[in-house]
């Protein structure tokens, strides 16, 4: 067992889970969404992302470039957030809150891919 | 270039992670600790505000308790959080400073640098291996005559040596093993551009790993050895090598050329030393009478094959018969320091001397000794190193042979002017008349310093004027090429010393002798001489003038000025 795995692995499902569960619920409904759940998410993208720095394999460099296209879109999530909250003060209107789940749900997608190419890449390990 | 990115990343990981772990915690606490507003109402603080102080208090700035005061409870998350984040942010910037200091990544960086530096190479290089003594003269002489090196050593301070010697090129230099292929390869092996590999290694095994390496990796290159060992040479003349210098065999050559032409390896010496250094003195070693032979090593013995071959009587004094393997019966047992050996060996009716030994300190103390049993002796001594240039000249010996300068020499005459080198084969066949008769005339010519040796070929880049004056079918002979081009009936003070012309090459040749499109000249001369030669070259009117003795109207309205003159003049 490789503990870089697991740790790795760990993050990966996670930063998935994490999102999904900030994306599911009503498409703009602010109630469905929790902020601190978005947080969470950013952060293990973050680390998934990071832990992936180095990494010279093929599979490797793909899932370094998943993991930054899901904390980019994570990003841009939380920059309209606070934006629409804080900078214009229109506060979380139904508007905002579907242009954030939209850009989550884009974040999820990649988190998808990246979740595949690890089962792909321990399907192909076969020990 | 990745190895660098690599490297960084791969390192940043766990301060990263760590940062990136702190501020979560430190956030989220500060989110979750209840505060309260200006008017005292019970406020949460949002993620926006706690990402801003949180980030402004880990890095020391401090801007104050934003946007409302702090509750007790809050500073007291914030007493914890300050601790924590300051000391991860501390860690974080200080793994990247210790990293630009890294050993590994400066390595990296410096082989970064250097590759690229390769890959920028836009004119012809060569590669050369080991920047010991051999290896730097060699790099200055290139240097000198506006050639690229690029140089692999495997110490790092030779390496940055490169950095404060005075070249005038700019040689990038990697300090890596040349007997890995992988540090040839950076160092441009396989790079179009590269003409030639010099192995100059201390170490024989070395330049035959380099050597082959080239011919397996890049076999149209022209790779040149030194080979200190007959075994060695044999080894590498078996996959072609082009050229294997051992400088044993060669300074044993010149000694014999010394024998029985001295003009002949005067003149040898005259072309092939630096120009503009000063003329040496010719030397006659005595071709008959005895030789004494101090060492019988490497040098020892190619030299006593050489006088042996001239049909010398020799007596050999050997430390160590049994090491060298010469029978005792041979030789005379001894270093050759102590005036009883020297006796043995009849150092009194001795002609000449060869002091051999690979110790600098014993060969200038044979010398001593020998010049006071009998004065007047040839002296050729064995120089090991560099070092010693400064006693070894005080020793005032009749001949010097120092192995790096005799590589160095016969290597840079091969790159640098590869025409001198089929010139001076040549010359091996002719008398020492012809030799001493050509030694005059460069005398005559340069009258103190050596002669600046240059070629020529006719072709459109290095010779428009006078390509295209040959293929309007007027022909260009040599003579119009020695003349001044300030004054026709001047001879510029330079001598062609041999012309190629269709692979077949011709020394000395006459001065009607007619040129062609694609010939190639050498020529040696005063160094005015080749600026001189450059304006009938290139510039048509220059060669008009000294073809015709008048100037050609240049502008086109005088063109054609004359064009109707003439035609109405007939």
């Amino acid at each position: 067992m490789n503990p870089e795995k697991v740790v790795f692995g760990f993050f990966i499902v996670l930063a998935l889970t994490l999102n999904f569960g900030f994306y599911v619920g009503e498409f703009n409904n602010p109630a469905h969404h929790n902020g601190y759940e978005l947080f969470a998410v950013v952060i293990v993208n973050l680390v998934a992302t990071i832990l992936k720095f180095g990494d010279r394999t093929q599979m490797g460099a793909v899932l370094l470039a998943t993991s930054l296209v899901a904390v980019l879109q994570l990003l841009a999530a939380t920059i309209v957030w606070g934006a629409a909250e804080y900078v214009t003060e229109t506060g979380l209107t139904p508007d905002v809150m579907a242009s954030v789940v939209s850009l989550a749900g884009g974040a999820m997608l990649a988190n998808v891919i990246s979740v595949v190419l690890l089962v792909i890449e321990t399907v192909m390990l076969r020990r | 270039m990745n190895n660098v990115v690599f490297l960084i990343f791969r390192r940043m990981r766990r301060p990263l992670i760590s940062l990136v772990l702190v501020y979560a915690v430190a956030i989220l606490g500060l989110v979750l600790i209840p505060g309260r507003d200006a008017q005292g109402h019970p406020w949460h603080m949002d993620f926006f505000h706690a990402f801003y102080f949180v980030s402004f208090m880990a890095t020391t700035i401090g801007f104050g308790e934003l946007p409302y005061e702090f509750t007790d409870g809050q500073r007291m998350w914030v007493i914890v959080s300050i601790y924590i984040t300051v000391v991860v942010w501390i860690y974080a910037i200080g793994n990247v400073l210790t990293l630009l200091q890294d050993a590994t990544f400066r390595q990296a960086m410096t082989e970064q640098r250097f590759s690229r530096r390769i890959k920028a190479m836009r004119e012809e290089f060569y590669l050369v291996c080991g920047y010991g003594e051999t290896g730097s003269a060699l790099v200055n002489t290139l240097t000198e005559r506006n050639q690229h090196a690029v140089v692999v050593d495997i110490d790092e301070e030779r390496v940055s040596l490169l950095g404060v010697e005075n070249l005038r090129q700019f040689v990038p230099g990697l300090c890596g093993d040349a007997a890995r292929p992988i540090h040839l390869l950076e160092a441009g092996l396989k790079h179009p551009l590269c003409a030639g590999v010099v192995a100059l290694t201390n170490q024989n095994e070395v330049n035959l790993k380099i050597a082959i390496t080239s011919k397996l990796l890049h076999p149209e290159v022209r790779v040149i050895c030194r080979a200190d060992s007959h075994d060695i040479e044999a080894n590498m003349a078996s996959f072609g090598t082009d050229y294997i210098i051992d400088p044993f065999d060669t300074f044993a050559r010149h000694l014999a050329t010394a024998l029985q032409s001295p003009g002949l390896y005067l003149l040898h010496d005259w072309l092939t030393s630096l120009s503009h250094s000063e003329l040496t003195e010719p030397v006659y070693p005595p071709a008959q009478g005895l030789w004494v032979l101090c060492g019988y090593g490497r040098f020892g013995k190619a030299v006593l094959k050489r006088l042996r071959a001239e049909g010398l009587e020799v007596v050999v004094i050997e430390a160590d018969p049994a090491l060298t393997g010469i029978s005792l019966d041979d030789c005379v047992v001894g270093v050759g320091t102590e005036p009883e050996t020297l006796q043995q060996a009849q150092i009194e009716r001795a002609a000449g001397l060869v002091a051999g030994t690979d110790n600098d300190a014993n060969n200038l103390s044979i010398i001593m000794t020998a010049r006071q049993l009998n004065a007047g002796l040839f002296v050729v001594a064995r120089q090991n190193l560099m070092d010693n240039q400064s006693i070894f000249e005080a020793v005032q010996a009749n001949m010097v042979m120092h192995p790096s300068s005799i590589i160095a020499n016969k290597i840079q005459v091969l790159l640098a002017t590869p025409m001198l080198f089929e010139f001076i084969s040549l010359a091996q066949y002719q008398d020492e008349g012809w030799a001493c008769e050509l030694v005059s005339r460069i005398a005559a010519i340069t009258s103190t310093t050596t002669p600046e040796i240059w070629e020529v070929s006719i072709e459109e880049e290095q010779a428009l004027a006078v390509s295209r004056c040959i293929a309007e079918g007027q022909p260009v002979r040599l003579h119009h090429l020695l003349a001044d081009p300030r004054e026709r009936e001047n001879r510029l003070p330079s001598i062609a010393l041999m012309i190629e012309s269709n692979n077949a090459r011709q020394i000395l040749p006459a001065a009607e002798t007619v040129l062609h499109i694609g010939d190639r000249l050498l020529f040696c001369g005063h160094y005015a001489a080749r600026s001189k030669m450059e304006w009938t070259l290139q510039n048509q009117h220059a060669l008009a003038y000294i073809m015709t003795g008048g100037s050609r109207p240049q502008g086109r309205v005088w063109r054609t000025l004359e064009r109707l003159m003439s035609r109405h003049g007939a």
